[in-house]
């Protein structure tokens, strides 16, 4: 099943923005990724999928560089590995991505104050914050409730606010945990046209994990499939998963691989 | 339909918590009644209207010997030592609580060690505290600090720890360092569960506060009750009782009060 890792060519030379090498990690003795290697260029959209437990979100927390590998690396723009998580890095989870004792504008603030040394802005900058969170949350569709607390939002506008606040601090990549997971299906497809549009807007690299086939293949440049290529009926814990799979989803999502397929049959 | 799905109505739900008070009121007044009628020079369950003559001339009518109104007086300075003693493990249990929760190398140094002092009866410690601190203020409030503050200290050290990692993760994605993240996100979340653990923990205060007054004092609420206690004179223990309990609900109620005002967020968990 081996696929060769993708790698995104322009003009003949590959452009890698987010390169991860030779990636393990374990825990406790018990391999859960293993042996990815992965090329992503600058504003590509990656989806993720696989099975549940397969180890999609630990490749999440690795690029967020929330844990450390076993082994390998991931950088971005062949920068230094990071350590800890940082600006460079957004984050959107499935629950609790936004702070339930701020209100919606102190919620985007957050991502401008929270760099300061104390996290509170100075009485000048402040000002200047609160008109671009306000210029956001009106982008944004949030402008109504900017006093309100996340507690009493629904579940597609925290996640809205969660996205919109990732934004604000400008991030290199943004990594989204099954962000639309805990959502009804009409919340969810109003979602995909918010992300669309935002990605659209920004240009960003965008990582995100579904457990959605069509969502992943509707929003994504790629879609990724996680799985365990050896697998022991004796020991099915002995080996981890990597990624099997890497379709091509742009053009109406005609998996990659198919598509080498067709090529063989018109050849053939 | 089940017992467990059977709600009382608005005002049967007042009627019925009246009822245990208005229970115990009857209890005393026959009890009373008995043991007066039996022999009218009985103290141990004085009449109602003899307890109230008592309060009134107690909070009205200055003590002949000092010209002082006394009651007033223990009051003070037992909320004084109170209000000291339970600022104070306050202030220590916050901070403490916090470092515990968010830095991995002072909860290795600290949560064994809150663990085991928390089990010390406090009490006990008391006579240790006389012959260090004396008998004067100090070891009274310190008795009431150390009494509370291993509970305040490891209940919010688990409340910083119960903050969901996604808010620590997304906090750092926004740049927040160690001490903006125990600023703005641990700090504001553990303010709420601060009274709430106060709340909790004054029950203890007040007994602590009472037993050291009632040891070695010469002011205060728990002092006048053991004092009294010699002459019998349940009409004014009775009082006093009655006054600790007002002051009690009083200081429980305003702490609800201020938290639902400070904490909107938190809505109805409060
Ligand atoms: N910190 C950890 N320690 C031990 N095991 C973990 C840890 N994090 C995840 N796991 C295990 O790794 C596997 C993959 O988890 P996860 O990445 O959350 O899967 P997915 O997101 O694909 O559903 C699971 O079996 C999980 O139990
Ligand atoms: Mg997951």
């Amino acid at each position: 099943m081996g696929v060769a890792p993708r790698l995104p060519v322009d003009g003949g030379v590959v452009v890698s923005f987010v390169r991860v090498r030779g990636l393990w990690q374990s825990y406790g003795g018990r391999p859960i990724l293993e042996r990815i290697d992965l090329d992503v260029a600058k504003g590509e959209f990656v989806s993720i999928v696989g099975a549940s437990g397969c180890g999609k979100s630990t490749f999440l927390r690795l690029l967020l560089a929330e844990e450390m590998p076993s082994r390998g690396t991931i950088r971005i723009e062949d920068g230094p590995v990071a350590r800890e998580p940082g600006r460079e890095r957004g984050v959107v989870f499935q629950r609790y991505s936004v702070f339930p004792h701020l209100t919606v504008r102190a919620n985007v603030v957050a991502a401008e104050s929270f760099a300061t040394r104390r996290g509170w802005l100075s009485r000048a900058g402040r000002q200047a914050a609160r008109d671009r969170a306000d210029a956001l949350l009106e982008r944004i569709g949030l402008a109504h409730v900017a006093d309100a607390y996340p507690a009493t939002l629904s579940g597609g506008m925290q996640q809205r606010l969660a996205i919109g606040q990732a934004l604000t601090a400008r991030p290199r990549i943004l990594l989204l945990d099954e962000p639309f997971g805990a959502l009804d299906p009409g919340t969810r497809l109003s979602m995909h046209d918010f992300v669309s549009e935002l990605r659209a807007e920004t240009g960003m690299t965008i990582f995100m994990v579904t457990h959605d086939l069509a969502e992943g293949f509707k929003l994504g440049d790629r879609v990724l499939v996680f799985d365990k290529p050896r697998w022991d009926p004796h020991e099915p814990e002995a080996f981890g998963a990597t990624i099997t799979y890497d379709f091509d989803a742009r053009h109406g999502g005609i998996p990659y691989q198919i598509k080498e397929d067709d090529h063989a049959a018109i050849h053939a | 339909m089940r017992l467990v799905n059977r709600h009382p109505s608005r005002r049967a739900a007042i009627v019925l918590a009246a009822l245990p008070f208005a229970a115990l009121a009857l209890a005393y007044v026959v009890g009373s009644e008995i043991r007066l009628a039996a022999n009218p020079q009985d103290k141990l369950l004085p009449a109602p209207g003899t307890i109230w003559e008592t309060a009134v001339r107690l909070f009205t009518v200055p003590d002949p010997r000092s010209g002082e109104l006394l009651v007033w007086q223990d009051t003070w300075a037992s909320l004084r030592r109170l209000a000291i003693g339970v600022g104070l493990a306050a202030a220590i249990s916050l901070v403490l609580g916090m470092a515990i929760g968010l830095l991995p190398y002072l909860r290795r140094t600290f949560a064994g060690f809150v663990a085991v002092i928390s089990m010390v009866p406090p009490l006990a410690l008391l006579p240790v505290l006389f012959i260090v601190f004396g008998l004067g203020e100090v070891s009274k409030i310190v008795l009431i600090t150390i009494g509370i503050a291993p509970f305040l200290t490891r209940d919010l050290s688990q409340r910083v720890l119960a903050i969901p990692r996604e808010q620590m993760v997304k906090a750092q994605t926004l740049g927040a360092s160690s001490l903006v993240i125990a600023l703005r996100v641990a700090l504001p979340q553990t303010l709420p569960h601060l009274i709430g653990g106060v709340r909790l923990s004054l029950g203890a205060a007040w007994l602590f506060l009472i037993a050291a007054e009632a040891v070695a004092s010469d002011v205060g609420l728990g002092y006048r009750i053991f004092l009294v206690r010699r002459y019998l004179a349940m009409d004014i223990i009775l009082t006093y009782v009655i006054w600790i309990t007002v002051l009690a609900f009083a200081i429980d109620w305003t702490l609800r009060w201020v938290s639902r005002r400070a904490f909107p967020w938190m809505g109805a968990s409060l």
